[in-house]
């Protein structure tokens, strides 16, 4: 019993949630293997960061329950050895004055814990986690002048810096061009690959990462599929139109439709609905 | 020109004091600049005056508070204060801007009302607004004295906790940080620093010492501990160029002080290129 539960990374069980009046997950119900590389897709305004939120202990389902390595949610405490890195248009202002080394140091803090410093070992650890992400040589480089791509490493390294055993990522290639994002999945496959870190991928982006994830999650409000990315890619039409609701391939390849702005997720979700 | 500072006993107690208050504001500030609450400090100068209002005022009928410092009931509707823009902020969640005009009007217009019923402007009350050389007393100095070490104790600590929460609230909570006990004893603090700063640059130009050094050091800054001591040793040269200025040229030192910083920031700007 013990030991499988702890195969899962995250359970989620009958899980909803509503904003005000309105319902933006219905009954989900899902686990997520240790040492998987999920891709979460779904339309705009699906559910999907509501649902990562509702992970992170951000938000509280209004029925159900969600464990992390096996413990409850309302009682996990070892929030170090969860990393996330979210849409960078939302959570950083980038006229703040910090070093890429000052940011990835803040990926340890909540590890260090309060009244203590970083130790030489922590910082040697910050400089391997910037080396990893291939950023060393802007080590003391002020995070405001570097590229989109650049700072997502950055973030990656804050959120790596800290050794967690799960890593979930909102959206993170948003802003990012396109030849950046191939090279961005292909850091996240190696790194599932090798240090068999659990990852979440959330995107609306369906076609590139199919090659690099070993599972994917359809969102609509309910869970469409979960399953290998084998049977996905097989299934995949058939799947897309049932959670769409129609034929999607235009939004795969549709980049413009990438939007920083949130309160217009229903609307969007509403519009290529129509399209 | 120096030397008349360290003839008198009470222009040393003023120097040194406002040296201290060079140190304080600015550090401060730096925190309430990255997390866009510049005008907080406005907001919470204008309740100050409302407690030194209150307390002249009560001075006239309660012998106890006639030798009680006014600074004293400042810091308290200070604080008081602070804790109520707190509230403010989840009454008004989505317009949470709002509550530093509520606060900085109703500071002002209780504090009218005191003003008027005590004994209309004076003296005092022109030192409390616009600071003074030499109201500075040997209490006075061991106050600010014993706050630079609580103070200075309290960035110490918390340093990493507090630029985390500045750069990335959401991630800073994620990783376990405890967001309302910093919150809230930052704002303390905050409200305890203005409290005793205005008797060097006065209650109008308290804010000033806390955003205009913070501004000037974030155009040449890369990394966040840079921006600390910039704004720092920017802060001690506007307080010593102020006082001296102010007491050969006979002028309220807080006029003095703001205007040897904006100096510094006009130069600053003209040789920094902007971004």
């Amino acid at each position: 019993m013990a030991n499988e539960k702890r195969s899962f990374a995250v359970e989620v069980t009958n899980v909803s949630f509503a904003y005000d009046q309105q319902n933006v997950l219905e009954d989900i119900q899902m686990n997520i293997s240790k040492g998987s590389f999920l891709g979460l897709v779904g339309p705009n305004g699906s559910g999907k960061s509501t649902l990562i939120k509702l992970m992170l202990g951000l938000l509280k389902p209004d029925s159900g329950e969600i464990k992390l390595f096996g413990t409850d949610i309302k009682h996990f405490e070892q929030w170090n050895k969860i990393g996330f890195v979210s849409q960078k248009a939302n959570s950083f202002n980038s006229g703040f004055p910090a070093t890429v080394f000052e940011v990835v140091s803040m990926g340890l803090y909540g590890k260090v814990g309060l009244f203590r410093f970083l130790s030489k070992k922590d910082k040697q650890k910050v400089k391997e986690t910037i080396a990893q992400v291939g950023m060393s040589e802007y080590e003391k480089t002020n995070i405001g002048n570097l590229s989109g791509g650049q700072q997502q490493r950055v973030f990656i390294a804050r959120a790596l810096v800290s050794s967690p055993d799960l890593l979930i990522l909102d959206e993170p290639t948003v802003g990012v061009d396109q030849q950046s994002v191939a090279n961005f999945y292909y850091m996240l496959e190696k790194l599932n690959r090798e240090s068999g870190i659990t990852l979440i991928l959330v995107t609306h982006d369906v076609g590139a990462m199919t090659d690099y994830v070993t599972d994917v999650a359809c969102l609509n409000k309910c869970l469409h599929f979960h399953g290998g990315s084998d049977d996905f890619a097989e299934n995949k039409d058939s799947m897309m139109s049932k959670m769409y609701g129609h034929d999607v391939h235009l939004l795969e390849h549709n980049h413009d439709h990438h939007d920083h702005d949130h309160s217009h997720d229903h609307d969007h979700a509403g519009r290529s609905a129509d399209d | 020109m120096i030397e008349v500072f360290f003839q008198f006993e009470f222009l040393r107690y003023s120097l040194f004091t406002g040296l201290m208050i060079g140190i304080l504001a600015p550090a401060i500030g730096v925190f309430l600049v990255v997390r866009r609450l510049s005008l907080m400090a406005d907001a919470l100068s204008h309740i100050t005056l409302t407690g030194i209002a209150f307390s002249l005022l009560l001075g006239r009928t309660v012998p106890f508070f006639a030798a009680l410092n006014p600074v004293y009931m400042g810091m308290l509707f200070s604080v008081v204060g602070s804790l109520a823009v707190d509230r403010l902020g989840h009454v008004y969640r989505y317009y949470k801007e709002l509550a530093i005009p509520i606060i900085l009007s109703s500071g002002i217009g209780i504090g009218v009302v005191f003003i008027s019923l005590a004994d209309g402007f004076n003296n005092d009350l022109f030192n409390y607004l616009f600071g003074s050389v030499i109201a500075v007393s040997q209490a006075d100095f061991y106050l600010v004295l014993a706050l630079l070490f609580a103070v200075s104790l309290f960035i110490i600590l918390f340093y990493k906790e507090l630029l985390f929460l500045s750069f990335d609230e959401e991630q800073a909570i994620v990783s376990g940080l405890p967001r309302s006990f910093l919150h809230l004893s930052f704002m303390i603090v905050t409200a305890v620093v203005i409290g005793v700063s205005m008797q060097i640059v006065g209650i109008l130009l308290v804010s000033a010492l806390m955003t205009l050094p913070v501004a000037a050091a974030m155009r040449l800054a890369d990394s966040f501990k840079q921006m600390l001591m910039y704004s720092i040793v920017i802060g001690e040269i506007s307080v010593l160029a102020g006082m001296f200025s102010a007491f050969h040229l006979d002028l309220a030192p807080g006029g003095t002080i703001v205007m040897t910083n904006l100096l510094i920031l006009t130069i600053i700007i003209m040789f920094t290129k902007s971004d």
